[in-house]
């Protein structure tokens, strides 16, 4: 499978997604540097509202994602509660 | 009617479409074709456009919220930069070159695309990529604006950039990147979105802005740092754009799939040219630099188009051809680039130099197949003239590729010792192309591309020349009355780093800062 | 306690960007509206015409009748470029997204008498039809008008209207379900009273000139819809009624409108004053589509205000002859 990614900003925002992301894909690989978070994953990337939630203690809207988001690689389904990244081959 | 019982709430998907979709209706006071005139004449075919998938689905109460808080950020940031004399902060002065070339090369494209988007987002019939198209043209303003608000303050320190507007629609490698743009909002639409849309928001803006912007954070320029990331934010919603229009074009009907398959392969080629200046802005005119234009190649495009092309074969679609030739450049594109500019940085708005023993050293590491071999022997050459009072500028005027603009400095496929030609009779007159990818765009639309405003014909016609320049007069200076009608201060914006009113002024000042003077 | 704050003085070479300093005749420091708005759009050197209209260039000031010496003589009262819009909108958003919860959390939707709510419902819910409609006109008016001081407000527009069309759904679903959209949609499409409007709004999407599309959409429809809608039926006769959440819940429009109109009126000041010319075409348009305007809204405003309809239209009417005259339009 081809990999897909997802780039945040590095912030005090990101940390708490960037800790869900890593544990709904314990197979992504977390590339930092000193401005920008890349995540990689293999073929298919979740980002789920829930986990977000647990980690910050308050609800969770996956469009914040926005505010943060540098830029992503793969097709993108986006329903209220999950945001996923994927390619088909 | 009873109102307690619980109104349904909707998901993400019904509500949008409710908040979109729902809002249109078929027309019978006008008819379609009347309110939507453009949409046949590219022989692109869409039966159902309800079949439009929304990628991200944002209201507009959400893009406020969220584009408020994110512009409240940036100006803050921006802010305190200006106050704090930011621009001293930068590796050195050579790096703001680099927002030179952007601001007067690439910031006026965010604007067009602002107006094109616009036009998109009103001639499509479905309301879904209409929306999405009208909000792309809503971010694509905020990115020409906040680029020239973070430029605003280097312009008020350095040269270069002082008139940039007035630059762009003249200077001749400008029309590089503007033939580009102009080329894709006067296509159709269809045209125009596979063009901006996919292929280079897509295909390609990573590689204009990651780099770029890591570039700039690497090299102490926070504000332009801030909008380039906070530009790119919004550059997440229009590359999926991008990809779901294709998708959508190839699966309303298998007759869609050659005229996309050839827009790819014009705009990836056309794009590919544009990034040359980017190509020699990493590997030259970063004074630190973050990676290779030929590792920022093999990351974003080889290695992550290839992803994307091998997702979209199930549709039929092919790796553009033009990548095989493109990988053949990797190694040669940034040096013959650099090189032309040094030739000419006597009628360009920005300093060149030769890079110093560490930066040749850098390169040899990163071009180890090329940069000894042909680009080191000749920069070492220039370097010896300059020291000798011998700094060479050329002042004869280059030919242009009819289709992408470059000067004929590329050279043949496979053989870097060699400068490729190529020419075309079309009506009378020969017509000149750089590559055989720029020769056969040509060839399919030959009545569009020979109106192309080529600066070296123009200057040779005599129309770039202030009002009232008579070149007949004794000792007329064509490259002065040029560099006027540019608005080019000569000796200021122009000429080598080395001894400009840049550098000194950088020196001076970083010193006032550092030290008790 | 004093505090000696210390940065580096130097002294800048130039204050801003040529072409503004030649626009405001000297090198001194501009606002961020200005260097947003000024030249931004391209004027010389077009490498190609476009294919979907040969005619004209790219940009090109010949798509309207109206004539300018200086496109740049127009000039947003609010002064709006991307930053300051998106940031008094976010504001209106957090206003109005309070206003939604208070009448969503307190029930204030069931308060509402049966009729308040039947005359919502018929006539409130339809009108995001004609948002929308006004979204697709401006997007024309910024595609294809000439000069970023004009253009730029165009997509301003587009999009709050997208936004009022969003914001009248969301009243429909808290008022009525999704199946009050439906409704709502078979009276815009088949019944009576919308007709005239609906034909107006279609009318106007094969209008070809952006400044004559700025006049029957911005000037015309808007001048007389919103005070009429908003102000008069809304915030008055409903209000009376016990319908005042429903003010609640249109206050962005209300807000907005009175926003806006000094936008449309110091265009329309500004391309009135340039000549006679442009005076006696804009009158034309602005009767035209004036009497148009008021003609359609007849019936939809009978659904609030039956037997006091014509009386009150012909006022709203009066009010915006006012408006128009008073911006140097010849009525």
């Amino acid at each position: 499978m081809s990999t897909v990614f997802i780039a945040l900003q590095t912030n005090e925002d990101t940390r708490p997604i960037v800790e869900a992301i890593v544990q709904d894909n314990p197979d992504a690989i977390v590339n930092e540097a000193p401005a920008m978070v890349k995540i990689d994953a293999d073929g298919k990337l979740v980002i789920r509202r829930e986990t977000i939630e647990e980690l910050i203690g308050r609800s969770y809207d996956l469009q914040e994602l926005q505010i943060n988001l540098i830029t992503m690689s793969g097709n993108l389904d986006q329903t209220d509660d999950e945001m996923t990244l994927y390619w088909n081959a | 009617m009873d109102m307690q019982v619980a109104k349904k709430k909707l998901g993400l998907k019904e509500r949008y479409a409710v908040m979109t979709r729902g809002l249109d209706w078929v027309p019978s006071y006008q008819k379609m074709e009347d309110i939507y005139p453009y949409m046949s004449y590219e022989g692109i075919k869409i039966h159902d456009w309800d079949k439009w998938e929304d990628p991200f689905r944002l209201t507009m109460d959400a893009y406020w919220k969220y584009q408020a808080e994110k512009e409240r950020k940036l100006y803050a940031v921006l802010d305190a930069f200006n106050q704090n004399n930011g621009h001293l902060n930068v590796t050195d002065a050579r790096y703001i070159n680099t927002v030179k070339l952007f601001v007067s090369g690439i910031s006026p494209l965010e604007y067009v695309a602002h107006r094109g988007f616009a036009h998109a987002g009103r001639q499509f019939p479905g309301a879904g990529p209409r929306v999405a198209c009208l909000m792309q043209s809503l971010d694509e303003i905020r990115h020409a604006q906040t680029q020239v608000h973070a430029v605003a303050n280097y312009n008020k320190y350095y040269n270069g950039m002082h008139d940039f507007h007035h630059a762009h629609d003249r200077v001749w490698f400008l029309s590089v990147p503007k033939s580009f743009f102009d080329d894709a909002i006067t296509a159709g639409p269809f045209e125009f979105m596979v063009s901006i849309g996919f292929s280079f928001e897509y295909v390609l803006t990573n590689l204009l802005f990651v780099p770029f912007v890591s570039g700039a954070a690497y090299n102490g320029d926070m504000g332009t740092m801030t909008f380039g990331f906070s530009a790119q934010s919004d550059e997440a919603r229009h590359m999926t754009l991008g990809l779901e229009v294709i998708k959508f074009i190839l699966e309303q009907d298998p007759d869609n799939l050659p005229i996309v398959q050839r827009w790819i392969d014009k705009w990836t080629w056309r794009g590919y040219r544009v990034l040359t200046l980017v190509a020699m802005m990493m590997d030259y005119m970063l004074p630190k630099r973050t990676m290779s234009w030929k590792e920022a190649w093999e990351i974003y495009f080889e290695e992550n188009g290839g992803a994307l092309f091998k997702d979209l074969a199930r549709y039929g679609i092919t790796m553009p051809k033009c990548a095989e030739q493109i990988a053949l450049e990797k190694d040669h594109l940034s040096h013959q680039a650099w090189s032309t500019f040094y030739n000419y940085a006597a009628a360009a708005n920005f300093h060149t130099w030769v890079p110093d023993e560490d930066e040749m050293a850098w390169l040899s590491a990163k071009y180890p197949d090329s940069y000894d071999k042909y680009y080191r022997p000749r920069m070492e050459y220039w370097r010896e003239q300059a020291a000798k009072g011998n700094r060479f500028y050329n002042k004869t005027l280059p030919m242009l590729c009819q289709t992408c603009q470059i000067p004929m400095v590329f050279t043949e496929p496979g053989d870097p010792t060699k400068i490729c030609y190529r020419e075309v009779d079309y009506k009378e007159s020969k017509y000149h192309f750089c590559s055989d990818h720029c020769k056969a765009i040509f060839e399919h639309e030959p009545e569009k591309y020979v109106q192309a405003w080529l600066p070296v014909h123009q200057i040779y016609q005599g129309n770039c020349f202030p009002e009232g320049t008579d070149p007949t007069v004794e000792g007329f200076d064509p490259l002065a009355a040029v560099l006027d009608y540019y608005h080019f201060e000569s000796g200021r914006d122009n000429l080598d780093f080395e001894g400009s009113e840049d550098q000194k002024n950088f020196d001076a000042w970083r010193g006032m800062a550092t030290k008790n003077v | 306690m004093h505090i000696d704050l210390r940065t580096v003085t130097i002294k800048p070479l130039r204050h801003t960007f040529d072409n503004i300093a030649r626009r405001l005749g000297a090198d001194k420091p501009a606002t961020r509206y200005q260097e947003g708005t000024l030249d931004m759009q391209q004027t010389a050197n077009f490498h190609y015409r476009p294919t979907w209209d040969p005619d004209h260039q790219i940009y090109d000031a010949s798509r309207t009748a109206i004539k300018m010496a200086d496109w740049y003589a127009f000039k947003d009262p609010r002064q709006f470029y991307y930053g300051a819009y998106t940031m008094a909108r976010a504001k209106q958003q957090d206003t109005a997204e309070a206003n939604f919860d208070f009448v969503e959390n307190r029930n204030l939707a069931d308060t509402l008498p049966a009729d308040v709510r039947a005359t919502v419902l018929e006539l409130l819910v339809p009108l995001r039809h004609v948002a929308w409609g006004s979204n697709m006109n401006n997007a024309s008016i910024c595609a294809y008008s000439y000069g970023t001081a004009f253009s730029q407000p165009g997509i301003y527009q587009a999009m709050d209207q997208l936004g009022i069309a969003q914001y009248l759904t969301r009243v429909g679903l808290l008022l009525g379900g999704v199946e009050s959209l439906e409704v709502a949609k078979t009276s815009w499409m088949e019944g009576d009273a919308w007709q005239g409007l609906r034909r107006y709004v279609e009318d106007c999407m094969v209008i070809k000139d952006p400044v004559e599309l700025f006049v029957a959409q911005n000037v015309a429809l808007d001048g007389l819809l919103y005070p009429l809608v908003y102000e008069t039926i809304v915030d008055d006769v409903l209000s009376a009624k016990g319908g005042t959440p429903v003010a609640m819940l249109t206050q962005f429009m209300t807000d907005w409108f009175t926003e806006t109109k000094r936008w449309t009126d110091a265009t329309m000041k500004t391309a009135a004053a340039e000549s006679d010319e442009n005076k006696a075409i804009l009158a034309k348009w602005v009767i035209q589509w004036r009497d148009r305007a008021a003609a359609a809204l007849l019936p939809v405003a009978r659904i609030a205000l039956n037997e006091r309809t014509d009386a009150l239209v012909a006022e709203v009417v009066q009010q915006f002859d006012a408006r128009l005259i008073k911006s140097g339009v010849p009525l």
